[in-house]
Formats: structure tokens, sequence, C-alpha cells
């Protein structure tokens, strides 16, 4: 029994931060923005989160460093979509090499130093419950913060004015635009919140996941978080489930490493990215689904006529 | 406070078509200098270091030359998919696979040798780099996947895939337990141009051949007049007869063997041996070569030759400095940021407007209209 719930624990972990990066990513998407710098807004936050931690020994200014590191990040991006009207693909991934190089110029000291961790939850009475005690109430701080994200995000696009706003702001801008929506203004935000929540992702690998910090060791996550948007169809929920499947696959393949299977670890090690593959295929294979939620603005740029 | 509009140029600027480049270059540098002024480095001693000193001496170009080749096939392959709309983010996973597949014939046939083994290899790499690129064409054609996101994902798994091949069943054994394949016999090794002077190798002629190859496809050719059709206006594409599927295989294809040429002649030109790590982002870097040689294969070369100085430059101020070499990666970084942003100049012009003056303006005339 407590094998299973270490593992689910361990699974949690995994799923965390894509879960966090995907669900900031969904509500840019649904506002018609196609942020392809997940990947470096999140290595940006995993350096940040861990330096501002190791600099003043708390690990919670970390986390408060690794959301403000991606969002103030994300907003390059923002200026050059929104404001300059720049292809989004390319400028996606030009945030993404920059990223890579920014942190791992900025990380050169602090490779091999030992980091801060943010404790687990423990709450006397309640965490002690044999086996739901430690998988409800003994996890770490950004768990409870990535559930109580997507909640609030499922809510917030679909039971506020404001979500229905910004999706229809994602599904046509120019008669969004009409309508006296501010556009450029909901876009601005929407992307800046994905920086956050890309940040807290990476702060979360640095702060708890593994509390060190390692060149480019967000590892492809901010890809996968990407990848979950498009394979949950831009549904909150979905992406929960997604993020846990995938944080599975990630635990599972680290397991099998563990116990010797006689397969080769870098077989192993590819599982989680032929995974993103598969999972593509298979969703893109049902067509109406895929045109049905893709918010129809998704990528292109908008510049308002006066 | 103040707000940036953009306002449509009714044609596109010839001028900071031109321009963009430069300005861009211009900014990197402005930014390099705040940078490494933060450093706490005197910038104008580092950009030095950084910028004239690795190319001062004749072996230094044969250098920049061995950094540019690959950039450079890559960029090009690149350019014509960038321009069809095609998104192939993978060609460092392409390059790997290139550079595996061309390497069977030294591996596995160490004693045959002969003016034959070096074309072979070459063919071989450029077919493997094509059949890798081939995966996500396909599920893009056939299912409707995000090539994007799938091009990427199998940069993860060709590298761990090379890392598997250089550790387990293709390790010299008598490599006293290294990661790495046998040194390649002579007849599978790129030759050096001028072995007096320096290192480059043929894989620069390689890179030039394919940059007027391409030219000559993009400019004079119906298939570069199809590529460009398709990319600015899929439905009148679609009007001409041209078919959007057959040019996603033909832009995977084309970018897949040149990252794969690209790849066999680094291992058999630069490195002669396969290893866990054979490319130090080329294929990432390519991206933002294509981008800075405005998608023009003649544009690409000038740009390859700046983006192989960034790496010389950072290898530099690493060694003089102390300044980790990851400064590459954020000047190329910059470089691509600063010229996305100026390209805006090509198609609008920028106005800088106080906040509250469009309500000025459009009173009077509401006005005037009753």
């Amino acid at each position: 029994m407590d094998i299973t719930v270490n593992i689910l624990l361990t699974i949690a972990t995994a799923a965390t931060p894509l879960l966090i990066a995907a669900i900031g990513e969904l509500v840019v998407e649904r506002s018609g923005v196609l942020n392809l710098g997940v990947e470096g807004m999140m290595i940006m936050g995993a350096v940040g989160g861990f330096g501002a931690g190791y600099l003043t020994g708390s690990p919670w200014i970390g986390l408060l460093a690794a959301v403000a590191m991606g969002a103030v990040f994300s907003l390059l991006f923002a200026v050059m979509t929104l404001s300059l009207a720049t292809n989004q693909v390319a400028t996606g991934l030009s945030l993404t090499l920059l990223g890579l190089g920014l942190s791992g110029m900025m990380g050169t000291g602090f490779v091999g130093q030992p980091g801060e961790r943010l404790p687990n939850l423990d709450i006397p009475g309640l965490t002690s419950i044999p086996v739901v005690g430690r998988l409800l109430f003994g996890q770490d701080p950004i768990f409870y913060i990535s559930i109580a994200l997507t909640a609030a995000v499922m809510w917030f696009l679909f039971k506020t004015r404001t979500g229905l706003t910004l999706r229809s702001i994602g599904d046509s801008h120019t008669s969004a635009h009409a309508l006296g929506i501010k556009v450029i203004r909901y876009r601005y935000l929407s992307v800046i919140f994905g920086g956050a929540c890309a940040g807290l992702a990476g702060g979360h690998l640095s702060l708890v996941y593994t509390p060190q910090w390692v060149e480019n060791m967000t590892a492809g996550r901010g890809w996968i978080a990407l990848a979950l948007v498009v394979f949950a169809s831009w549904r909150p929920w979905r992406v929960l489930a997604g993020a846990y499947i995938f944080g599975a696959v990630w635990i599972g393949q680290l397991h099998a490493q563990a116990f010797g299977i006689p397969v080769p670890s870098q077989l192993l090690s590819s599982l989680p990215y032929l995974a993103t593959v598969v999972v593509l295929v298979l969703i893109s294979r049902n067509k109406r689904l895929t045109m049905m939620n893709t918010p129809a603005s998704l990528g292109q740029p908008f510049v308002p006529d006066r | 406070m103040m707000r940036l509009e953009l306002v449509k140029r009714p044609q596109r600027s010839m001028l900071f078509s031109a321009l963009s480049p430069f300005i861009a270059f211009g900014l990197t540098i402005v930014a390099g200098a705040i940078m490494f002024a933060l450093l706490g480095v005197n910038p104008l001693s580092a950009f030095r270091i950084y910028f004239i000193e690795p190319i001062s001496q004749v072996w230094q170009l044969h250098e920049l030359a061995i950094k540019a080749a690959p950039l450079i096939l890559i960029a090009v392959g690149l350019s014509v998919c960038f321009k069809a709309n095609i998104w192939n983010i993978g060609a460092e996973g392409q390059f790997v696979l290139g550079a595996i597949v061309g390497s069977i014939i030294p591996v596995f046939f160490p004693q045959f040798e002969g003016p034959l083994v070096l074309p072979l290899m070459l063919l071989l790499g450029m077919v493997g780099g094509a059949a890798y690129a081939a995966i996500p064409a396909l599920l893009k054609t056939r299912f409707g996947t995000n090539e994007i996101l799938t091009s990427l994902m199998l940069v993860y798994v060709a590298q761990l895939f090379l890392d598997w091949l250089v550790r387990g069943p293709w390790r010299d054994p008598q490599g006293h337990g290294f990661p790495q394949t046998i040194q390649f016999n002579d007849s599978g090794i790129l030759p050096e141009l001028m072995p007096d002077a320096g290192r480059a190798n043929w894989g620069f002629i390689f890179a030039l051949l394919a940059a007027v190859a391409i030219w000559i496809l993009m400019s004079r050719m119906l298939k570069g007049f199809e590529v460009r059709v398709l990319g600015s206006s899929p439905r009148a594409g679609r009007f001409a007869g041209f078919g959007l599927n057959r040019m996603v295989f033909f832009a995977f294809l084309l970018s897949g063997a040149l990252a794969g040429l690209a790849g066999i002649s680094e291992v058999s030109g630069a490195i002669g041996q396969l290893q866990p790590v054979i490319s130090p982002g080329y294929g990432f870097t390519a991206i933002i070569v294509a981008f800075l040689g405005r998608l023009n294969p003649l544009g690409i070369v000038a740009a390859g030759l700046v983006l192989a100085l960034t790496y010389l430059g950072g290898e530099a101020v690493q060694s003089a400095l102390g300044i980790s070499d990851k400064v590459a990666r954020v000047f190329q970084g910059m470089l691509l940021f600063f010229v996305l942003g100026c390209d805006t100049l090509i198609h609008y012009r920028i106005r800088l407007i106080g906040l509250a003056a469009p309500k000025l303006e459009a009173a009077p005339k509401l006005k005037e209209a009753r």
C-alpha cells in the first residue's frame, strides 16, 4: 500500500509542472495567441526560482521570483507579437532559444549548489491519516496551487463574462474589435498570465522536483505542455487528465530504469516524447473534434485599425 | 502614457527590407554592450575578443567556415519550409539521423576503402535525414498532426538513439570504454580544402553549392513559385492546382536531406567518428540563420557566417574572460528577436501616440456629420 501511495505522489510531482504550464498556455491560446516560448519561460522560471531561493535562503521568495521571471520574460513576447505584430511561431521559438541561453548563463554560478526545497504540507492529525492523508494533505504547496489554478481557469473561461469575452477574441479578433473589446489588452494580460504559469512550473522543477540547478533541466517539458493543450482540445479538465497521464509515463519510465528492466535506458527516456507524438496523432485523427475546438484566430497577428 | 501604433504601408518597404538585418545587428550590439557591462566587463574589449580576435588569422577563418557550413546547409533547406509556411523545427534531429545513417559504412565496413566510400556516405546521410523528416510530414498530411510539435519531439528521440548507439552496439571495443565509434578510415574522411592553411573541409563547399541550388530553385523554377504561392496564400495555390500535401513532403524531404548532409559532413569532416553529442545546437541556430538571411539563400550564406562567429566568440570570451560560452546562445536569441522586430518596419510604419489622442480627433468629425 505504501508503495502505491509513493508512486501516486511521485506521479503528482511529475504532473504538476506540466499541468501548470499547460493551463497557462491554454488561456493564452484561447485568446488567439500561440506562444511557443513555453520551454524558454519555464527554464527562466526555474533558474530565477532556484537563484532567488539559493541567495535568500527562502524557497518562498524563490517561488515568487519564478513567477515574476516567467511573467517578465513573456512580456518580451507580448510586445513583439502584439504591439509589433511579428510572426508568432518565429517569435515564440526565439523566446525559447533566448531563454535556454540566458538561463544557462545566469545559472553558471548555481551548478552543483544545494538548493532550497519548498516544504510539503504537514497538518497535524490529517497528514498522518493512512493512505489518503499524505495524498490529500501532505504534498508540496505548488500541487495545491495547480489544482486550484485548473478549477479557477475552468470557472473563469466558462462561467464568467470576461472569460466569454476572452474566448470570443480567440475565435474572431476582428468581430471582437468591432464590438469595442480591447483585443490587444486582453491578449497582453493572457500572455503575461501564461508566462507567470510557465515560470511557476519552472519553479516547481528547481524548488520541488529536483531542488538544484541543472542546465536545460526542463528537458522538453514546455513542449510537452504545448502538446497537452492540443491533446486536451483546449479544455482545462482534459489538460488535468493529460498532465497526469504524462506524469505517469514519465515516472513509469524512471521506475523501469531503476528496476533494471532489460531495455536500453535511452529507449525508456524517449518514451515521454514518443508518447507525445502518438497522442497528438490520435487526437488529430479526429478532425471534427480539432476543428470545432481550435480557437479560430489562433496564431494570426492582429493589427487594430483606428 | 504613450502607445505604439502600426500603420500599414501601401506596399512593402524595399529600404527596410534591406536595412532590417543591419539594424537588428546594431541593436544586438547595443544590448550585448549592456549585458557585458552588467557582467562587469569593459564592453569594448569584450567585443574585440568576441567579434574580431576569433577571425584575425587565416586558420581561424577556416574554423569559421567549419561552423558556418552546417548552419548554411540546414538553413537554406529550412528557408524553403518557412517560405511555404511549413514549420520544420526538428532539423537538429534530422542532422543526427543523417550522421548516424551515413556512418553505417565506416562503422560496419571499416575495410571498405576507395573513392566510392565518401559519396555513398554522403548519400546515405541525406537519405537518413530525409527519411526522419518524412515522419512529421507523413503525420501532418495523413492525420493533420501539428508538425511543429512532432518534429521537435523527434529531436529528443534522435539524440537518445545516438547516445544508445555509441554507448552500446556501435561502441569501439578498443576505445577504452569511451562512448564513441571507431575512427573512420581515411576514405571516410571529408578532405580538407587547404590542409596547409587550416582545417576547413568540403562541407563549406557543399553549403555554398546548396545555397546556389536553392536560389535557382526558388527564383528560376516553377517549384519555387509554387512554394511562394502556397506559403502566402494556400487558397490561391489550390486554385492553381498546387497540392499542399505534396508541398509538405517536398519541403520536409528537402530540408531533411540537407540537414542529414550537414550531419554526415560534420562527423566525417570535423569530428571523424560518432560521439554522444555531435552538434552544439546547429539545427536550432539554423532557424535564426534562416530568418536573419531573410529566407534568401544568398542572405543565408552571410547570416551563417555571422552566427558561426557568435559560436567562436562565445568560446573566445569563455577562455579569455571566464564568461560562460552560453553567451553565444544569448547573442543568437537576441539577434533573432531584433530581426523579427525590425521586419515589422517592412510592412508597417510605427507611430508613437498619446492614449488620449484618438478621442480628440474623432469628436469634431462627429459634429460635422450632424
